[in-house]
């Protein structure tokens, strides 16, 4: 087998909950942002949880970004913040958005959990109403899986494998996995990956009646996400997207492109739902196995992780989540590095969640610093057993980091997890025959 | 409503989704709406569905058919507003 392409991001797009577009979100980062608000809509519609992290860009200028022949009864706010986000990243990139030729080299992997609910809700309305004939032209793009992969093409008209991957909560960092492998395989030089989920009350709902949403601090939407605290108990559903331009290292330096890290490997795996896997919790064994998969596959050795952005929701799972990270890298209280988690500024993105938080560690790599874990100020004891509390930063830090190890875990016992470096250099350049 | 009403307010109703901006300027009874405005052909759909909306009538997918230029359409329209 010829040896692998190395593969960089080149470009980025975010909208977040704290901050649209890159130069939003970086601010938010450094200043430790919250993006929570109280979520009257929920609250209305008797939510035990009445706080969420919405993008805040309104519906109106949300639409903006969809083609006009699309935007009459438009209603899928991901597939706008996924499109929002990956033209972003692709201009960021110094790529052309709505260029003259069709470009067989670069594709799109840009994964969701569901198509718009609020849309796939209007259609069922729409045809019990016994007017099927009434749905207009939009409504498959919208109601489709790769409805967001199909407008971001409409856009960028990209030749090579374009499609959406879904993976729960794993869809973002799954989606980073898929593209980068594309690249690394010689078979596309250029990948736009990232992911997206809805906001709002239909998307949100079915993690509600779960109880697994934090239902005690809708007074305090601030203090509402608490990752790696005591009385974490629960998660805020947020919403957005996060985009990354991914190229081969010789592609992008042969264009002379700006460099902001290196997806140096990954792994992705399920836990079988089984040995204390299941629907909703994970196989620890698993989960340990996909973090030594993806740091054997990045060639890097635990010691030369510096920092984990980890999956940390803010329930009862966080302390397990930290055990599995100490025994799958065998650090322990004294060598366990910096651990944080976005959640606790944005909420829980669902299938964005992955992608917004790899653009949060690739601005952190680029710029030294590292965001805090808001409302972390008392850990929870079992997380204490595993990682020393100067390892957890409350606030941002300048932070001198080149390796950050990011996780994320989803519904159906799947993992995805990747390892990036800052920059590249000559000097850094690894075997990865 | 006349000829010219009936016109102007498909003019509107078209425009989003010609892909021929420049042909709008010579936007007449002759104009071809998928050949000349490069309409996809999806979004006749949504075109038929504005139109009844806008002029409050039902166009039956026979007579959607038969809409292939301004000509047709307006014809069509006149024909079902004289009906009501």
């Amino acid at each position: 087998m010829t040896n692998k392409q190395r593969v960089v991001v080149t470009g980025m797009g975010v909208v977040a909950p704290n901050g649209v577009g890159l130069q939003e979100f970086t601010q938010a980062l450094r200043q430790n942002k919250s993006g929570l608000g109280f979520d009257s809509e929920l609250k209305k519609f008797g939510f035990s949880c009445q706080v969420s992290g919405r993008p805040p860009i309104s519906n109106e200028d949300l639409w903006s970004v969809i083609p006009e022949s699309h935007r009459a009864a438009f209603n899928s706010t991901g597939i706008a913040y996924g499109l929002m986000a990956g033209l972003e990243a692709w201009r960021n990139a110094g790529l052309q958005v709505d260029p003259p030729t069709r470009d067989p080299d670069s594709g799109i992997v840009f994964g969701t959990g569901v198509s718009s609910v609020s849309k796939t809700r209007e259609v069922a309305y729409t045809i019990d109403e016994g007017k099927v004939r009434r749905l207009r032209s939009n409504t498959v793009p919208q109601t489709m899986s790769s409805g967001v992969a199909a407008y971001l093409s409409a856009r960028l008209h990209l030749g090579n494998w374009v499609s959406s991957n879904s993976s729960a909560c794993a869809t973002g960092t799954e989606s980073i996995l898929l593209a980068a492998r594309r690249i690394q395989s010689g078979q596309a030089k250029r990948m736009l990956a990232g992911a997206c989920s809805d906001a709002g009350p239909y998307i949100w709902g079915p993690f509600d009646a779960l109880r697994v949403l934090n239902r005690h601090h809708n007074d305090r939407a601030d203090e509402a996400s608490r990752p790696l605290a005591s009385d974490a108990s629960g998660f805020i559903p947020g919403a957005g997207a996060g985009a990354l331009v991914l190229e081969s290292l010789d592609t992008a330096k042969a264009r002379g492109a700006r460099i902001y890290g290196e997806i140096l490997g990954g792994a992705v795996n399920c836990g079988g739902q089984i040995n204390g896997g299941t629907m909703t919790a994970p196989n620890p064994q698993a989960v340990q196995e996909c973090i030594i998969g993806a740091v054997k596959d990045a060639g890097v050795i635990p010691s030369e992780i510096e920092l984990i952005n980890g999956h940390l929701t803010a329930t009862a799972m966080d302390a397990l989540e930290v055990q599995n990270w100490a025994r799958a890298l065998e650090y322990d209280r004294n060598t366990f590095p910096v651990i944080h988690s976005l959640k606790s500024l944005i909420g829980h993105t669902i299938a964005a969640a992955g992608a917004i938080e790899t653009v949060a560690s690739l601005i952190g790599l680029q710029n030294q610093f590292v965001f805090g874990n808001a409302n972390a100020d008392i850990l929870h004891p079992d997380v204490l057993e595993w990682v020393d509390k100067s390892q957890i930063p409350l606030k941002s830090l300048s932070f001198p980091h080149q390796t950050v190890i990011k996780a994320n875990f989803g519904f159906g016992d799947v993992n995805a997890c990747i390892v990036i470096r800052k920059n590249t250099s000559d000097e850094q350049k690894r075997n990865h025959g | 409503m006349n000829r010219k009403e009936i016109t102007d307010k498909l003019y509107n109703i078209a425009r989003p989704y010609v892909q021929q901006k420049e042909a709008l300027e010579d936007f007449s009874m002759d104009t071809d709406l998928l050949r000349d405005l490069k309409i996809n052909s999806a979004n006749l759909i949504d075109i038929v569905l504005d139109v009844e909306d806008e002029f409050g009538v039902s166009i039956e997918n026979a007579e959607m058919e038969l809409m292939i230029n301004v000509r047709s359409v307006v014809e069509l329209l006149e024909n079902k507003l004289d009906a009501k």
